[in-house]
């Protein structure tokens, strides 16, 4: 798919030179917006919310997951906000009972094919909107093994919605690696490895930009997976810290987040410049060494094994 | 980018199947296997050959064609040779139903089971083959939920071919069909209609000649190795014929025949109209696309004319894969050099350089006849540099599809020539400014341009006199199922769907129709007390119907229509190409609620039931990118609501 790389453009260098200005009219409000904003871009600027799923911004959109549909005056079908640019005059329906019947759908689709239970908001979204997954009955899911295959981040596509950020990171917005895609068709489209070749044999440089922008949980590092198998992730307990990655003199921005006096994942804040949410295997994997034998269930560990 | 491949290669084979398509490697860093000494000081590479991913999906059909599946030596080479990385060029092999990425016999059935042959006993011919031969080859793909289990995928004997069942393939008019595919140098491809078990179970047997195969076949309908074979379409129609006037009359591998019937005559008054009266008449004619959509083709090739970005394109959409659907194959196998006329009249009407005809993989005849035709045309100065020697460039490229219905889908067409999987790009933007390689782009319909023909030499205004007002012209409608001579028939617009019924010899079967189906597996069903319906796109859309790609499958009595629904409902399920949630996942709780409701167990009550679906169909119609997604619960919802199939 070929999109044009307006939002990361925009993000890293603002542009001096002021674009055209669209008028249009929002559930109402009239907003004024630069030429080759989205539909929701206008939103966000009338704070009038609408959920995304397979959106982010720091990606290209690809619009495939319909959660964020707005009814436009005058079209056939819905349009979808988070890649539909602006037109003049535009007239759009945010809340319609044609917009709500579609998120609805969308969201029992998912949740009625896809494990959801680490997806976070999408809960609080499926109550939003009334959906009711049970109503399909017992009905066809993507369910499947983890797939466990190196020790740093493992992959439960029994969770994946196929947003293709996964992909986008992986490939041409972020990281150029190319190491997944998404193979197959219809329902039995899935992400995957050239012949479904673990992430060793691939291409994978383990750089976890993937897992960074996943928003279901599908992609989790070994660490936060192995803590939530014990049932020991605790996210109220965790605080997230930002200091700058030692490794080398690019200097990317690094959030600890900490449990329990011990890092349990790396992350780095989408708005940053440099970063842009991204990191490399050493910044997002490499923590180990800050506290080798001093965590609190590490120096349990350590006092259990006899010298 | 890194491509890190493993360490299979390729076998001598493979690596001439793929060089057939790319030519030979310049050096070892193109996957060449002697390294030379200038090869340590020169790099060869980067973007000029990542420029080369379009040749993505021609260099695994090589592989495909040769070896009848795709091994990881030869995914390794063809990975390597384009700079391709192996996990997106695994997205693009795993997309196209026709490539095979797991070991298969080198012969392999595909016996039609859609629509119009089930109503010609398609079904007893699968059962049997399930029966007496083996189970069919699974559809699923490797890894991920999809995957079929272990065993299925069983190498069978290496003399005895494989079956499979597959969508309409086009040959509805001689149903039940098959289309047989030998890999091999080179590779057999035959389209056979008319089949039996015992046919079919020849066709698999233990290494057949498939010479001798043949001469036993009931109803050939065409080899790709034994042009110029009888046309065995049935055409007719009322009035003079236009578009199909020199279909089985004309020898269609002749340029001089095709010049003597009228041929390159309507090319001669292009030039003298210009680019813009040759618009002006097709807007005088009042032409719309024949693809489905209606769209004024005047106003598509102006819109691209008047772009300012070169180079610009033109694409023949040959893709026809609409259930039922099969008036392309006969315009594209009867009369193709019209198809090269037509596209190079369009491409110096809208001013573009390059021209491709995107075929679906299932028509072995119509490529092989369109290539013969381009490459006659260019020998005689028809294409080319200098097109019939003025100062116009023109060139036309065949594409060949690999089994994938959304490839119809315009934007999908893109994708696919790009080399990519055939996922439809959402719009706006539109093709003509942001089409095929990003370029303003022209894709029309084979019967549209064969419309081009007949309009300039008639007048656009006297051309607008036949049909009605709103749908000017003559059009193809594809009879099957249980109609007494199926076939391709040419009437004005505005005959009547009983006029046509009876030009092809009235309702077959038992003698008494149930109901038909119009337009295609994406058109809607009409009673037998609608024979009156006029057949233009204003009585259609007021009677809440649609004529699509031109389609009417009869059903007689005998037919079961919730099996036939479906069959629909499974067409839209295994054609989705799985990008956009409605369509994806929509289309399998459709087809999981139509399965409750044959087994007259809905849930919670037929009313809910009907209800939960009309959501789904909603949500499927509002909410997907594509046509295919919005219009996979119309003729569903039309056999609820007009035929009233299941009531509460
Ligand atoms: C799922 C899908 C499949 C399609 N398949 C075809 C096809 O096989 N042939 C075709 O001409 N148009 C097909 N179309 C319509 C094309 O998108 C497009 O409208 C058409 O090629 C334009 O040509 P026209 O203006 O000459 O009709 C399809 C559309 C959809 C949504
Ligand atoms: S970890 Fe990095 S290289 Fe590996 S799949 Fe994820 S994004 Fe690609
Ligand atoms: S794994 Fe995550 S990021 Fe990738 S497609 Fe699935 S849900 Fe999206
Ligand atoms: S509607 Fe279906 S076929 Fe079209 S883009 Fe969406 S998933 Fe693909
Ligand atoms: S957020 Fe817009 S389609 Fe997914
Ligand atoms: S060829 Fe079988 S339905 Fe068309």
């Amino acid at each position: 798919m070929t999109f044009p790389h307006l939002q990361l453009v925009q993000l890293s260098r603002p542009s001096t030179i002021p674009k055209p200005v669209i008028e249009l009219i929002v559930d109402g409000h009239q907003v004024t917006v630069p030429e080759g904003t989205t539909i929701l871009g206008a939103c966000q600027k009338l704070g009038i919310e609408i959920p995304t799923l397979c959106w982010l911004e720091t990606l290209a959109p690809v619009n495939v997951c319909r959660v964020c549909v707005v009814e436009v005056e005058g079209a056939r079908v819905l349009a979808p906000a988070c890649s539909r640019t602006v037109e003049p005059g535009m007239v759009v329906q945010t809340r319609s009972e044609r917009v709500n019947l579609t998120r609805k759908l969308v969201l029992e689709m998912l949740a009625s094919s896809t494990d959801l239970s680490t997806a976070p908001g999408l809960a609080e979204m499926m109550t939003e909107y009334g959906a009711q997954p049970e109503r399909f009955g017992a009905c066809e899911t993507v369910a499947q093994p983890v797939l466990v295959d190196n020790d740093l981040y493992i992959r439960d596509y029994a969770k994946c919605i196929l947003c293709y950020k996964c992909v986008e990171a992986c490939g041409e917005d972020h990281q150029n690696t190319f190491a997944i895609a998404v193979a197959g068709r219809g329902f039995h489209a899935h992400i995957s490895t050239e012949f479904a070749v673990d992430l060793p044999t691939s291409a994978c440089v383990y750089c976890g930009n993937c897992i960074a922008v996943c928003p279901t949980g599908a992609l989790m590092s070994k660490r936060e997976w192995d803590l939530r198998q014990e049932g020991n992730w605790n996210e109220s307990k965790q605080t997230s810290t930002d200091t700058v990655c030692p490794f080398c003199g690019v200097g990317c921005t690094l959030t600890l987040h900490v449990q329990d006096g011990e890092i349990v994942k790396a992350t780095s804040p989408l708005d940053n410049d440099i970063t842009i949410g991204n990191l490399c295997i050493k910044g997002r994997f490499g923590w180990q060494h800050v506290q080798n034998g001093r965590s609190a269930t590490q120096m349990a560990a350590d006092a259990a094994v006899p010298a | 980018m890194d491509i890190k491949l493993s360490s299979a290669t390729p076998t001598p084979d493979e690596r001439a199947a793929v060089d057939a398509r790319l030519g030979a490697p310049r050096a070892s860093w193109d996957g060449g296997t002697t390294r030379t000494v200038r090869d340590t000081h020169v790099a060869y590479g980067g973007k000029e050959q990542r420029d080369r991913r379009h040749l993505l999906l021609p260099a695994l059909q090589g592989l495909q064609e040769r070896m009848g599946w795709i091994s990881e030596g030869g995914f390794n080479y063809v990975c390597e040779r384009l700079t391709v990385p192996p996990a997106e060029a695994w997205g693009v092999a795993t997309f196209y139903m026709m490539l095979s990425t797991r070991p298969r016999p080198r012969r392999v059935l595909h016996v039609c089971d859609d629509i119009a042959c089930r109503a010609k006993g398609a079904k007893a011919v699968c059962d049997s083959l399930r029966a007496h031969h083996s189970p069919p080859l699974p559809h699923g793909t490797v890894g991920g939920h999809g995957d079929a289990p272990p065993g299925a995928h069983a190498t069978l004997n290496e003399h005895h071919g494989a079956w499979t069942t597959s969508p309409c393939l086009g040959l509805c008019d001689v149903a039940p069909a098959a289309l047989l595919i030998e890999a091999g140098q080179p590779v057999v491809e035959l389209s056979t209609g008319e089949i039996t078990a015992d046919y079919a179970m020849g066709l698999l047997g233990g290494g057949a000649d498939p010479d001798d195969v043949l001469a036993a076949a009931p109803r050939t309908t065409a080899t790709a190795d034994s042009p110029p074979d009888p046309l065995t379409t049935q055409i007719g129609g009322i009035g003079p014929l236009r578009l199909l006037k020199r279909v089985g009359s004309v020898d269609p591998t002749s340029l001089d025949a095709y010049q003597k019937a009228d041929g390159y005559k309507a090319m001669d008054k292009a030039f003298t109209l210009g680019p813009e009266g040759i618009i002006a008449e097709l807007n005088a004619a009042k032409l719309l696309g024949r693809g489905g959509a209606a769209f004024s083709t005047g106003r598509k090739w102006e819109a691209v004319r008047t772009q300012h970005a070169t180079p610009k394109y033109i694409i023949c959409n040959a893709d026809e894969s609409e259930p039922g659907t099969f008036k392309d194959r006969v315009l594209l196998t009867g009369d193709p050099f019209a198809i090269v006329e037509a596209m190079t009249i369009g491409a110096y009407a809208a001013g573009c350089s390059r021209g491709y005809v995107y075929i679906r993989g299932e028509y072995p005849l119509a490529a092989q006849r369109m290539q013969h035709a381009i490459d006659q045309a260019r020998a005689a100065g028809l294409l080319g540099e200098r097109v019939m020697g003025r100062d116009f460039a023109f060139d036309i490229e065949v594409r060949r599809g690999a089994g994938a219905y959304i490839c119809g889908e315009e934007t999908a067409i893109f994708e696919s020539i790009e080399g990519k999987r055939g996922e439809p790009r959402n719009k706006p933007p539109f093709p003509v400014q942001h089409g095929l390689f990003d370029q303003p782009t022209v894709v029309n319909n084979v019967e549209t341009l064969a419309n081009v023909l007949p309009i300039i030499l008639e007048g656009g205004t006297a051309a607008a006199t036949l049909g009605t007002d709103q749908s000017a012209g003559t059009r193809l409608f594809c009879l099957s199922g249980h109609v007494k001579q199926p076939g391709v028939y040419e009437v004005p617009m505005g005959t009547t769907l009983g006029e046509l019924i009876a030009l092809a010899g009235g309702i077959g079967g038992t003698g008494t129709l149930q109901c038909a189906l119009l337009g295609g597996a994406a058109g809607a069903f009409v009673r037998p007390d609608e024979m009156g319906l006029r057949l233009t796109h204003e009585d259609t859309r007021a009677a809440g119907v649609t004529l699509g790609s031109g389609v009417v499958v009869a059903f007689d009595t005998s037919v079961n229509i919730q099996n036939m629904l479906l069959r629909i409902a499974q067409f839209f399920r295994d054609e989705s190409c799985g990008q956009c949630v409605p369509c994806r996942v929509g289309t399998v709780r459709q087809e999981e609620a139509l399965i409750r409701l044959s087994k007259k167990k809905p849930l919670g009550g037929m009313r809910t039931e009907l209800a939960l679906l009309e959501e789904i169909g909603t949500a499927m119609k509002d909410g997907s990118i594509c046509g295919l997604g919005q219009t996979a619960y119309t003729a569903i919802e039309s056999a609820i609501k007009r035929l009233n199939l299941y009531p509460a």
